[in-house]
């Protein structure tokens, strides 16, 4: 194990090589684990604010400047409310489930490469990373509204179980679209393989079903059944009170922002912008591209209507999964017929974006033509069902 | 064995899965049996991030907690009013000692390699030339390797997931 | 590093806990997971003999991914029939489902 910075200052300083490491790794988890931990204070007021703004209102502006403190004030009020627990709750995993579930979130930063040279760790395998700790999300959830011991809990998890594994085949799908074109799973290459090319301009319909499907993961509208107040009164978080509601809440939050930088990161080009390489404004340019996908996941949330859960389930099964699997397979053979054909060069991070533009173009017909199908087909079932419904008015009409 | 931090990491690993695996045959409640389940084959992921393995603890994680996890608490509620079986274990003084007999010639098996039989069985752990992910990836789908074994791995999961779903399905529905 | 038959250990323990819950445990869900607990003792057993003996073939990993899939098809075929008898018998304690017994 090499001993890099920190830890062979330490290590020169007469501390132990073994325990060195640990320091120097543990502050570093820390440091990781922390700027999460930050940055949902801010989301919070963030999401207040804007969906304020688009309910015509002015939102939290009485605690601080702007508001900005409102979280501060709200975490003090959930940290003195009375933390209950139900007599007939099974007490360690009642506790227990919040815990992971923000941690199922958290545990996504580790991969997050802030700046070219910033980041907790950049694994050989991150995206199968990722896929691995947000399923421990679902788990999290399911235990959550088992232990409660509350039918409502539990119907609440059964709904949020059924989506999330389903919305997770899509979202696979479209993970492994940039996780081909870049032909590694680490983060860091990802990014460096759409030095000359952005994902999104090779791949749209990857990037529009990773969105969709992340936005059902985090159970944000048009997918929130997950907290439908007028059917489950909340969901699996019924029973939970003070801070343990509060860290249900909180992941949810976070999570919104974790699939902004995720999506930023494999199909925006993360930090790659002008003057990437000084880490600040590589970081900025980070934080801003998520920010904007941050804000249309909060504009979708706040202004599109609750799905039911079979027209949830329908649309994932009859329309993401099928195109989904549609692309990657399209993906896949374009990109190996071009590299044979020498029209795609087979290390993108090193390629200008001459040699990239002939496989950005073909890719992109390939997405448009997936979309004007299915947009077809779409069209096609619509008018049928129109048709169905007006020959039955006219029957029921000539009835009368 | 040195003391340094791998050794505390596989010292943590191997109580956690040890751990997890006895809650899981001596619980009570089933649903907590998944949990301490998960529990035991997070700490085999663990184990195997120390076996430098990092492509095989990901699938673990999600291949275990994120798909069977899952599957086994709807089993679990399923089939209601096990969650609290009273009736755990049957013959138990006997399996006790049956498992324990077997856990003994397990270690015989182990150590007598390891302190009679000479040095030429200990080959010298290296880091150099280690198989990477995509050695792996390489190595499934490569005519000369395991790309028979893969397909047949894929088809064998088709079968088991129809196979599953006929079974599972429930005989009234079929006439709807 | 830490030597191969520690990893050894661990893992045959880890098989003699399945051990036990598979021949001692009345309920098929816990037999199920009991099984589910020796498979990865052998998961183990193959990745530690990976590593130690033959890390540069790639064979080992390769043998310990089709585990995984034998695993996955496993819990899902096991828990459709135990989901199958519960329906049919209202029990899933495995000696009760003893129709074809002669």
């Amino acid at each position: 194990m090499d001993c890099p910075g920190l830890c062979e200052a330490l290590a020169n300083g007469g501390v132990n090589l073994g325990l060195a490491q640990f320091i120097s790794l543990f502050i570093g988890v820390v440091l990781v684990s922390g700027v999460p931990l930050v940055t949902v204070i801010f989301l919070i007021w963030i999401e207040r604010k804007v969906a304020a703004r688009i309910q015509d209102r002015i939102g939290p502006n009485r605690v601080g400047p702007f508001g900005l403190l409102q979280t501060f004030a709200d975490l003090i009020k959930l940290l003195i409310k009375e933390d209950i627990t139900p007599t007939a709750a099974d007490r360690l995993l009642y506790n227990a489930a919040p815990l992971v579930s923000f941690a199922s979130v958290v545990l996504i930063w580790a991969i997050v490469p802030f700046t070219p040279y910033h980041y907790g760790v950049d694994l050989e395998i991150g995206a199968l990373y990722f896929v691995a700790v947000a399923s421990l999300g679902t788990l999290a959830i399911m235990t959550a509204g088992w232990a409660s011991n509350n039918k409502y809990a539990l119907l609440g998890a059964f709904r949020v179980v059924a989506l999330l594994v389903s919305y997770e085949i899509p979202l696979v799908f479209a993970l492994m679209v940039p996780v081909m074109l870049a032909g590694t799973m680490s983060m860091v290459d990802i990014i460096y393989a759409q030095s000359s090319m952005w994902f999104v301009f090779m791949s749209p319909l990857a990037m529009i079903l990773f969105f969709i499907s992340s936005q059902a993961e985090t159970g944000r509208a048009p997918f929130d059944l997950i907290e439908a107040e007028s059917e489950l009164v909340a969901g699996f978080n019924i029973e939970y009170s003070g801070m343990k509601f509060g860290m249900f809440f909180a992941a949810e939050f976070l999570h919104v922002f974790t699939n902004g930088i995720l999506l930023t990161i494999l199909f925006f080009g993360g930090w790659l912008f002008p003057l990437w390489n000084e880490p600040l404004i590589a970081f900025a340019w980070l934080g801003l591209k998520a920010s904007v996908l941050y804000f249309i996941s909060l504009w979708i949330r706040n202004t599109v209507p609750r799905m039911r859960i079979d027209q949830v389930m329908w649309f994932n099964w009859f329309r993401l999964v099928p195109i989904s699997i549609l692309n990657l397979l399209a993906v896949a053979f374009l990109v190996k017929v071009m590299q044979e054909l020498g029209l795609a060069p087979r290390d993108l991070a090193q390629a200008t974006l001459g040699e990239v533009l002939p496989m950005t173009i073909i890719l992109f017909l390939s997405n448009v033509a997936i979309a004007i199908g299915l947009l077809g087909q779409v069209r096609s079932v619509g008018r049928e069902s129109r048709l169905a419904t007006e020959t039955a008015q006219t029957a029921t009409a000539v009835g009368d | 064995m040195e003391f340094n931090f791998i050794t505390v990491a596989f010292i943590v690993f191997s109580l956690i899965t040890l751990g997890g695996a006895i809650g899981v045959v001596t619980c009570i409640n089933l649903f907590r049996g998944t949990i301490w389940l998960m529990v035991s084959l997070f700490g085999v992921a663990g184990l195997m991030v120390l076996l430098s393995a990092e492509f095989l603890a990901a699938v673990q994680v999600l291949v275990y907690i994120g798909a069977i996890a899952i599957l086994f608490t709807f089993a679990v509620m399923l089939t209601r009013s096990i969650t609290s079986d009273k009736m755990r274990f049957t013959r138990v003084w006997v399996n006790v000692i049956s498992a324990g007999i077997l856990f003994v010639l397990f270690a015989l098996g182990v150590i007598y390699p390891v302190w009679v039989a000479n040095a030429a069985t200990h080959f010298p752990v290296t880091d150099a030339g280690l198989a990477t992910t995509t050695d792996l990836g390489v190595a499934l789908v490569s005519g000369s390797q395991f790309v028979l074994p893969f397909e047949v791995a894929g088809l064998l999961l088709t079968a088991a997931m129809i196979g599953a779903i006929v079974i599972a399905r429930d005989a009234d529905d079929e006439g709807n | 590093m830490v030597p191969l038959w520690v990893f050894l250990m661990v893992s045959a323990a880890l098989f003699c806990i399945g051990v036990f819950g598979v021949l001692a445990r009345r309920n098929g869900v816990a037999v199920l997971m009991s099984v589910e607990l020796m498979l990865n003792a052998a998961l183990m057993n193959i990745v530690a003999f990976w590593r130690y003996n033959n890390p540069t073939e790639v064979n080992g990993l390769a043998f310990a991914a089709f585990v995984f899939v034998v695993a996955a098809a496993e819990a899902a075929v096991g828990l459709a029939i135990i989901i199958s008898v519960y329906r049919n018998r209202h029990s899933i304690i495995p000696e009760e489902a003893d129709t074809l017994k002669g």
